[in-house]
């Protein structure tokens, strides 16, 4: 832990660029969009920095809290959609042959090896009203229909197709299905540590699968389950790309309001108090969870 | 020291031409410029056009022409080539801003005075864009192309024409069969033609009276289109949908059921221009090239190419019939007249549109 203090030269030379780095691409410009939330308009590209707090008294306006409860919402079914399906599927890679685990690791992964705009293109090939799903839906419809007269019932009638693309479900749709390795590995890791033998102690003292599980295998998984529950919140509340192009009438989410304020709104104060209120709420997450790890490994010791 | 004497060597002029012209590359160019008087300017253009929005060998023919080889790089929207000019010209020698954008630009400093010595070929423009409201006299920018917004809608599943905004603004005859363009200025400026208003109506009242119309509306719109209702409108999404005249025109060549109309009320008229913005490094380079474009025969390979209205009269009196008389690419005087072009009314209307759209969208 001292080993820095044996070595301060080679410390400093190792973390210098690092250092600068973070300070050059982060932490300046951080610091700039920062003061621009302090700032009004001059003119049409001017920005002065007066410390007035006006950029975030408008923020407070209802109709921009109304938005960012919105995002809560939409981030929160996301995460809570995530967690019931990751669930099983980290149990499934946790206990498959160890020849295995590789590979349906790498499949979790593997969508993120493809850009999310051109995913999110397909999603709408596959969702839209004349989309592949639609498409499937029909076919075993005309099947069950065509069954049904052959013996003499009435059919089924015309096929309707659901509307899945441009609403609210399409987003949701969207962003679990981009969020979701996000809450697999996290859990996969906690699961793949856990001890094995509080598992069959617990079945051989005569709790059921049920039992053990919620009883045993969700208490020792539950660091995992925070960390994916923090990093699925976060990126999935800052989204902006879905509802944009999943979403119908209102779908908006905070960041579709914060990219018009850097272009056609062309109000970068107001864009720039946005951001910051957004990474506030990031921060306050993220102090959420450290308070409870904290009070997890106090009840541990 | 030896080096201050060298500064004089070939060698190192060279190295200076290098660097002048590598500023060019860089935001170091924007407080750079050179005098017309000096002639020698290197045989290069950085182009900044839209995308599939030049000939297909106009660049070649240009340096046949001229020796000047053209790089072109493409924007997405107006938005995404303000802000990459408003801290600085990163060496774009000719950009194509749309005329609301042309008169912020000018407004801001951004755009330099063209020398129409220089562009002779204006002569071919047609009367009706050698003047321009959101460029008196034309000092900063020439026309490049022109159209309208209206409405492309499937025949088979409309009755008669859609010929008035009422069918996406304000009624349930098409419910959920209907895209609006979901661009926060462009949907007020649509319903102020509908109501009746100027399309560049800066009056409050007018604006809440639209954001009502539309709020009420919104359970029969399907989605606000991001500049794809051509898509929706192709692949069977929507029936109807508020789109640009040449994304629809695109979808009609595929298929036949597809049309556009512009409304009786008229819609809007949009013109993108050729601008040179401030600190371009060859802005002689670029004059040659407007001329070159203004051509009656290099406008006409455009035209025909990229099928958007030619403001160039002497490039459609040259070019196919099909081309030259098509209705939906020049729409009927009677429509033209009803139409506005859209003016910058400064940022607190750029703010309404923006705290409206917020609205509409979160209502």
């Amino acid at each position: 832990m001292d080993n820095w203090r044996k070595n301060p030269r080679v410390f400093w030379i190792l973390s210098a660029p690092p250092a600068l780095w973070l300070l050059g691409f982060f932490l300046l410009p951080l610091a700039l969009i920062w003061a621009y939330s302090f700032g009004h308009k001059e003119g049409i590209i001017g920005i002065a920095i007066s410390w007035t707090p006006d950029n975030y008294l408008r923020a407070l306006d209802p109709l921009y809290l109304q938005i960012f409860l919105k995002s809560f919402w939409f981030a929160g079914m996301t995460t809570a959609v995530c967690l019931i399906v990751a669930l099983p599927v980290s149990l499934a890679i946790t206990f498959a042959p160890a020849r295995w685990k590789a590979l349906l690791l790498v499949l979790v992964i593997l969508p993120f090896w493809t850009n999310l705009l051109i995913r999110t293109y397909a999603l709408i090939a596959v969702l839209r009203t004349r989309g592949f799903l639609n498409a499937g839906l029909e076919s075993v419809w005309d099947s069950v229909d065509g069954v049904a007269r052959a013996v003499g019932l009435d059919g089924l009638g015309a096929f309707t197709p659901p509307q899945l693309l441009y609403n609210n479900f399409a987003v949701v749709f969207g962003l679990v299905y981009v969020h979701l390795p996000f809450m697999v590995l996290p859990l996969y890791a906690a699961l793949d540590r856990m001890d094995r033998s509080h598992l069959e102690a617990s079945l051989d003292l005569g709790a059921g699968q049920f039992r053990t599980f919620f009883s045993i295998t969700v208490p020792l998984a539950m660091p995992g389950i925070l960390s994916g529950v923090v990093i699925t919140f976060i990126p999935a509340l800052g989204s902006f790309l879905t509802p944009d192009l999943l979403g119908g009438t209102e779908s908006q989410m905070i960041a579709n309001v914060i990219e018009r304020q850097f272009k056609s709104a062309n109000d970068w104060p107001f864009g720039s108090a946005l951001s910051f209120i957004l990474m506030y709420i990031t921060f306050f997450a993220l102090a959420l969870r450290a308070f409870f790890s904290r009070g997890r490994s106090a009840m541990d010791t | 020291m030896n080096s201050m004497k060298k500064t004089q060597s070939p060698a190192n002029r060279g190295r200076r031409a290098f660097l002048a012209a590598l500023s060019g590359a860089g935001v170091a160019a924007a407080g750079l410029r050179f005098s017309p008087a000096l002639a020698a300017e290197e045989k290069k253009l950085n182009f900044y056009n839209w995308d599939t929005y030049i000939g297909e060998t106009t660049l070649d023919d240009f340096k046949a022409a001229s020796g000047i080889e053209v790089k072109m790089d493409l924007f997405a929207d107006n938005d995404e080539l303000f802000a990459k000019l408003r801290e600085g010209n990163p060496g774009y020698d000719l950009i194509v801003p749309t005329n609301d954008y042309v008169e912020r630009m000018i407004k801001t400093g951004m755009l330099q005075p063209l020398d129409h010595a220089l562009i002779p070929n204006r002569r071919n423009l047609d009367p009706n864009f050698r003047d321009a409201q959101f460029d008196p006299g034309r000092k900063y920018s020439m026309p490049y192309m022109w159209g309208t917004i209206g409405i492309g809608y499937r025949k088979s599943k409309v009755r008669g024409t859609p010929d008035s905004w009422k069918w996406l603004y304000d009624s349930d005859r098409y419910a959920g069969r209907i895209a609006l363009l979901g661009d926060s200025s462009t949907i007020f400026q649509m319903a102020f033609k509908y109501l009746g208003h100027s399309l560049n109506t800066a009056n409050p009242a007018h604006f809440a009276e639209a954001e009502r119309m539309v709020i009420k509306q919104k359970p029969h719109i399907k989605a606000f289109a991001d500049d794809n209702g051509q898509d929706l409108l192709a692949a069977g999404d929507v029936d109807l949908t508020m789109e640009w005249n040449g994304d629809i025109l695109q979808v009609m060549e595929e298929d036949d059921d597809i049309a556009y109309t512009v409304p009786r009320e008229g819609g809007l008229l949009w013109q993108d221009c050729l601008c040179i913005p401030t600190g371009a490094p060859r802005p002689l380079n670029a004059h040659r090239f407007i001329d070159y474009i203004l051509d009656a025969e290099a406008g006409k390979l455009i035209a025909e190419f990229i099928y958007y209205a030619t403001p160039n009269k002497a490039a459609r009196d040259l070019a196919s019939a099909e081309y030259s008389r098509n209705s939906n690419i020049f729409p009927p005087d009677s429509v033209v007249a009803n139409s506005e072009t859209a003016l910058y009314l400064g940022e607190d209307v750029q703010r309404m549109y923006d705290e409206g759209w917020t609205r509409i969208n979160a209502a």
